[in-house]
This record gives structure tokens, C-alpha cells and sequence, in this order.
């Protein structure tokens, strides 16, 4: 008979203590970063809420700028419908709201089509080799390139497309059928040049998110497909696509965000920010019924984008920029967020209906 | 021999619920499938040696073997499945009602459509019920809403699942149990109005019942479809077919009349394989 083996240990304890002290840095590391960004949000939001109260010089100001000014609070109803001004209260963000709406809007259409179909060519079509092994770590590679070199070749390729237009460039007119659409050669600073900039930019996201997804979904699903007689087009089509679905607008929804954040590359590329009109001259959703030309010719218009005029309110030398520019920040932060909330109700909708 | 006499007992019920059926009699069979030298590799690797063996038309056939022998790799061979594997080849002819369905004119979405396959895990797609089943017939071409509803009717109820889905042909095929999950599975294989079934294990992974339930459904079905069914479970194998063939190693040990060969063998290995011996 051996004796019962004891249950307690001193060097055990020793090593839960050493566990303990781990989880201890695990969690103030979580917290850290958590911290300062809650911090860093309070105070951007502070500073967008609040003015310095505005220096009153009785009788020198006529009764319409003082009304501005009265109601001229940031994030007001003004502050969305005004576009940039010299007046720090009378600034708005009409413009490079309606521009980076645009930007995204151009950026979805390019890369979606082009990044979905690479993933798919990638992930169903191509042979496994060197070959597939060479895009696929140039495109791992593609996604760390930092944005500015995307600007730079935005603004060699679309902007001034390598002067193969020569000095004052070339207008090509398309017919559409049911309008003409005057198209500048080169892009020169317009929206659609962004937009490529943007799109190639995002594109390595786009196309590897993707490819995830495509990859997520059960070959089971593709052999039971082929079975029933389906050719790979028809299996792609109505099982794969569908079931790889959510995870692909995840993926394109963070890539738009991300898209939507940048500013660096519309800077090389050399979008204004000073501008007093928006694309294809739509201030308001009711414009597209009253000039629906306006949609077709916003592509090739100059642009602003929110980033951008953030940036260039900070470097203002008023102050009181430094509060609209907080105020572009929280509406910039807010699209965002509603953003990456949209692709998490997608993904956890989907993820309940489709398992396997 | 009690394992033998066991076994000679399941034929005997089978046989009675034949005659009790009146489906006709094994003998006047006509070939389906002739496979004639079959080598098959994976890459480096030989997984069938020299297979010669007909299937007959309107009869269950049932492969048997221990886990490795072949037996997958022989049914997957008969709708080109191993195609998908990537460095799978092979030689030696497979005839359909005698054409070489590996001949390069050969279209192997319609040879797909012809030799219809069930597997051992269940596949429902994400769908409908319906969507389901109208799957085969809708990539076919049919757009009829009408006759999409007759053929997944049809097929529902041949894959005797008709009355536990009839008022939910809309709900998600997910929702079903894993039993009747595989007699959707094999009523969407039905749709697409093959003359061959190939069933993969089908009824490995469900419970007693649903086991007996697809059981009862191969016998029925038999009146009207070849199938060759591959299985683990030689009563199972006893129970539904009309012929049997042991693999073994890659190579066709046997084939014979399912009471034949496992009451009489003419084989050693498969006399040691059937009695419990190895496997």
C-alpha cells in the first residue's frame, strides 16, 4: 500500500502564481490600448462640441454674419449643408462629405468586380505551382505597401497618365445612347483618378479577404455540386459564391473603411481641398432626379475628400479650425464605425443561417 | 458456421421480401457497367490493380472491404469523381450501356447526370428544401416553374421524404435531421433522372432507424436505378444487394451473388474477411 498522493504542493503554487502574474500583463495590455483610444475619442469629441465663446464686437458685424456665427455650433445642421470657408464658423463639409461618398461609392465598383473575380480565378481556377505561389505572396506583399507609393502611382498612371496625351490633354466624347459623356484624358485630379488610386489600393485586401472566404467553403459542397452534373461555372455561381458571400462583404466593407480613412494618396495625387462645389454638382440626394446628368459627369469633376479637409484644417493657423476640424473627425470616425458595424451584422447574421 | 449461417439468414429474409414485392428475379440481368482493367492511381500511388467486373442493370451491387482496399476509388471511378483529384490517372475502360465514358468526346457534366452519386456525409446545400432538389434540373436548363415542382414532388416522394417535408418545402434543408438530410441528398440525385446511383457509404454515419429507412429506400429504388453501393457493414450488404464484390489491397478479390458470396466463397481472404477474421 502506497500512501495517497498529497494534493498540495508548495512549487505548485508557485506556478499558479507565475500564471497569475501573466494574466495580470495579458489584461493591462488590453487595457492600454483601450484606454488611449477612449481618451483620444473623448478628446476629439469634446473639441468638436465645444467653441471658444465667439468675441463679440457689438455693432461691427452686420445681423446676417451674426446670426451665422450664433448658430454656427460644429456638428450643427449647418456645418453638413456649408462648404469650407475662410470663416472658421461659417466652415462646412459638404463637399468632402458628398466627395468621399463618391470615392467609396467608385472604389466598391472597381474593386469588388476585380478583386472578387481574382479570388475566384485564384482559389477555383488556377493550378496549384509557382506560379499561383507568385502572386500569392506578391499580393500578401501588395497589402503592406505603405499608401503613398499608391499615390505616386495614381498620379503617374491616372492622373497624368505617363503625358501620353500631350500638354493640354484630350477630351474623348462617348456616346452612351442616352447622353454623351465628355471624358478628359488624362484623369487629370478627378474623382475617378482617386478612385483607381484608391481601388488598386485596396484591391491586395479585397482579393486575399476573399480568398478566405472561397476557401471557408466545405469542398464538400462543390463535390456534391459537381455530382448532380453542374459545371464548375454553375457550381461557383449558385453554391460557392453565395456561401462564401458574407465573408467577401466583410472583407470589401473593412477595405472600404479603410479605404475611406486614407489620406495620403489623394494628397499625392493632388485633390483639392479648397472647393466650393460637389461632383457632378449634386448637393443633395433630390439633385440626382433634377439633373441626373450630374451622376455620369461627377467621375471626371475635382473632388475633396473628409481626411483630406481634416488635415487641412488642422494646419490652419486659427484655432478655432482645430474645433471644425475635430467636428470632420467625428463625422468621419461616426461613417467608420457605422461601416465596420455593417460588416459585423452582416457576418454574424449570415453566420447563423448558413452552417454546416 | 454461425457467422455464415447468419448471413445466409439475411439473404433468405431479403429474398422473401423480393418474392413478397414481386420484383423480378436477379437472373435476367442485363450489364450497366462494364469495367474492364482498371489500374488507378493517385500520383506515385496505385490504388486499384487490374479491376475487371460488370455491374448489373436494375440490381444492387454492393462493394465490401477493409478501410484502404480500393472500394471508394473503384465507385468514384464510375462518374469520373476522381477527376477533381488533383494527379489522379488511370487505365483500362469503363463501359456505360458500352461506351467508354473516359473517351475524350466524352461530356463529363452529362456523364455526371446520367450516374448520380450519394455520399456518406450528407451535403444539403445552404437551400430551400426545394432549392435543393430543383438544383439538378435548374443547372440542367429547366426553368419551368411547374415542372421544377413536379420533379422535386417526384423525387421527394421516391426518396420516401415527401411526407415529413411536403408543408415546408421552403425551410432550410439544414433544419432537417441527419437521416432525412441523406434522403434529401439522394431525392436531389434522383432529380436529375440518372439510370445509375453510386452510394458512398450512405447510411455510415446515421443511427439504427435512419439506417433501416435508406435500407428499405435502395430496395425500392432498385426497381428502377442501378446502384452500387459501397459499405462497411457487411450485413448491410447481406441485407440490400443482389451482388457482392470483396476488395482487398486494391484488387478485386470477388464478386459474386450476395448469398453466394458469403455463404460459399471461392476466396481464403474473403472467406477470413467476411467470417471476422481481419478488417
Amino acid at each position: 500500500m502506497s500512501a495517497p498522493a498529497k494534493l498540495q504542493e508548495p512549487e505548485l503554487a508557485r506556478r499558479h502564481r507565475i500564471g497569475k502574474v501573466f494574466e495580470w500583463l495579458c489584461c493591462g495590455s488590453t487595457w492600454f490600448g483601450l484606454v488611449v483610444l477612449a481618451v483620444l475619442l473623448v478628446s476629439v469629441l469634446w473639441q468638436a462640441l465645444t467653441w471658444p465663446a465667439p468675441k463679440v464686437k457689438p455693432g461691427a458685424s452686420g445681423p446676417t454674419v451674426a446670426k451665422a456665427e450664433d448658430s454656427a455650433i460644429p456638428l450643427s445642421k449647418q456645418f453638413f449643408t456649408n462648404y469650407d470657408s475662410r470663416h472658421p464658423r461659417r466652415a462646412g463639409i459638404l463637399a468632402p462629405i458628398w466627395g468621399s461618398l463618391w470615392l467609396i461609392g467608385l472604389v466598391a465598383l472597381l474593386s469588388v468586380p476585380i478583386g472578387v473575380g481574382s479570388a475566384i480565378y485564384l482559389e477555383e481556377y488556377a493550378n496549384e505551382g509557382h506560379f499561383k505561389r507568385l502572386i500569392q505572396i506578391n499580393l500578401s506583399n501588395l497589402a503592406g505597401v505603405p499608401s503613398v507609393v499608391y499615390g505616386i502611382l495614381g498620379l503617374t498612371a491616372f492622373v497624368r497618365m505617363f503625358g501620353l496625351f500631350g500638354k493640354g490633354g484630350k477630351t474623348l466624347v462617348l456616346n452612351l445612347g442616352f447622353t454623351t459623356l465628355d471624358v478628359p484624358l488624362p484623369f487629370e485630379r478627378s474623382l475617378i483618378a482617386g478612385a483607381l488610386t484608391l481601388a488598386l489600393l485596396v484591391l491586395p485586401t479585397v482579393i486575399v479577404a476573399a480568398q478566405e472566404a472561397l476557401r471557408a467553403v466545405p469542398s464538400s459542397i462543390r463535390i456534391a455540386s459537381y455530382a448532380l452534373g453542374a459545371t464548375q461555372w454553375q457550381t461557383i455561381r449558385h453554391q460557392v459564391l453565395p456561401a462564401a458571400m458574407p465573408g467577401i462583404m466583410t472583407g470589401v466593407i473593412l477595405a472600404l473603411s479603410r479605404a475611406m480613412g486614407e489620406a495620403a494618396p489623394l494628397m499625392m495625387i493632388g485633390a483639392l481641398t479648397f472647393i466650393a462645389y460637389c461632383p457632378g454638382e449634386i448637393t443633395n440626394v433630390g439633385d440626382i432626379f433634377r439633373n441626373p446628368h450630374g451622376l455620369v459627369d461627377a467621375p471626371f469633376d475635382k473632388f475633396t475628400a473628409l481626411p483630406l479637409q481634416v488635415y487641412n484644417w488642422i494646419n490652419r493657423p486659427q484655432a478655432d479650425y482645430q474645433h471644425v476640424a475635430a467636428a470632420g473627425i467625428v463625422v468621419l470616425l461616426t461613417i467608420l464605425l457605422l461601416m465596420n458595424t455593417a460588416a459585423i451584422v452582416i457576418r454574424h447574421k449570415f453566420q447563423k443561417s448558413t452552417r454546416w | 458456421m454461425t457467422i455464415m449461417q447468419s448471413f445466409n439468414e439475411l439473404v433468405h429474409q431479403r429474398q422473401q421480401r423480393e418474392s413478397a414485392k414481386r420484383i423480378r428475379p436477379v437472373e435476367t440481368e442485363v450489364t450497366k457497367l462494364d469495367v474492364r482493367n482498371l489500374n488507378f492511381f493517385y500520383g506515385e500511388k496505385q490504388a486499384l490493380f487490374d479491376v475487371s467486373m460488370t455491374v448489373a442493370e436494375r440490381a444492387v451491387t454492393a462493394f465490401i472491404g477493409p478501410s484502404g482496399c480500393g472500394k471508394s476509388t473503384f465507385l468514384r471511378a464510375l462518374n469520373r469523381m476522381n477527376d477533381i483529384i488533383e494527379g489522379a490517372h488511370h487505365n483500362g475502360t469503363v463501359l456505360l450501356e458500352g461506351q467508354e465514358i473516359y473517351a475524350p468526346d466524352v461530356d463529363v457534366v452529362a456523364l455526371r447526370k446520367r450516374v448520380g452519386m450519394v455520399f456518406q456525409k450528407s451535403t444539403p446545400f445552404p437551400k430551400s428544401i426545394f432549392d435543393n432538389v430543383a438544383y439538378g434540373p435548374k443547372i440542367a436548363g429547366q426553368r419551368n416553374y411547374k415542372t421544377l415542382s413536379e420533379i422535386v414532388e417526384q423525387s421527394l416522394k421516391r426518396a420516401a421524404l415527401w411526407d415529413e417535408v411536403k408543408d415546408r418545402l421552403q425551410d432550410s434543408a439544414l433544419a432537417l435531421s441527419g437521416g432525412q438530410q441523406q434522403r434529401l441528398c439522394i431525392a436531389r440525385a434522383l432529380a436529375t433522372n440518372p439510370d445509375v446511383i453510386l452510394m458512398d457509404e450512405p447510411a455510415s454515419a446515421l443511427d439504427p432507424a435512419s439506417t433501416a429507412r435508406i435500407e428499405d429506400l435502395i430496395f425500392e429504388l432498385k426497381q428502377n436505378y442501378t446502384i452500387v453501393i459501397v459499405t462497411h457493414n457487411m450485413q448491410q450488404a447481406a441485407r440490400i444487394s443482389d451482388w457482392t464484390a470483396f476488395f482487398y489491397q486494391g484488387y478485386l478479390i470477388e464478386k459474386d451473388h450476395t448469398q453466394k458470396l458469403f455463404t460459399t466463397p471461392k476466396k481464403k481472404q474473403t472467406e477470413d474477411y467476411i467470417t471476422g477474421r481481419f478488417g
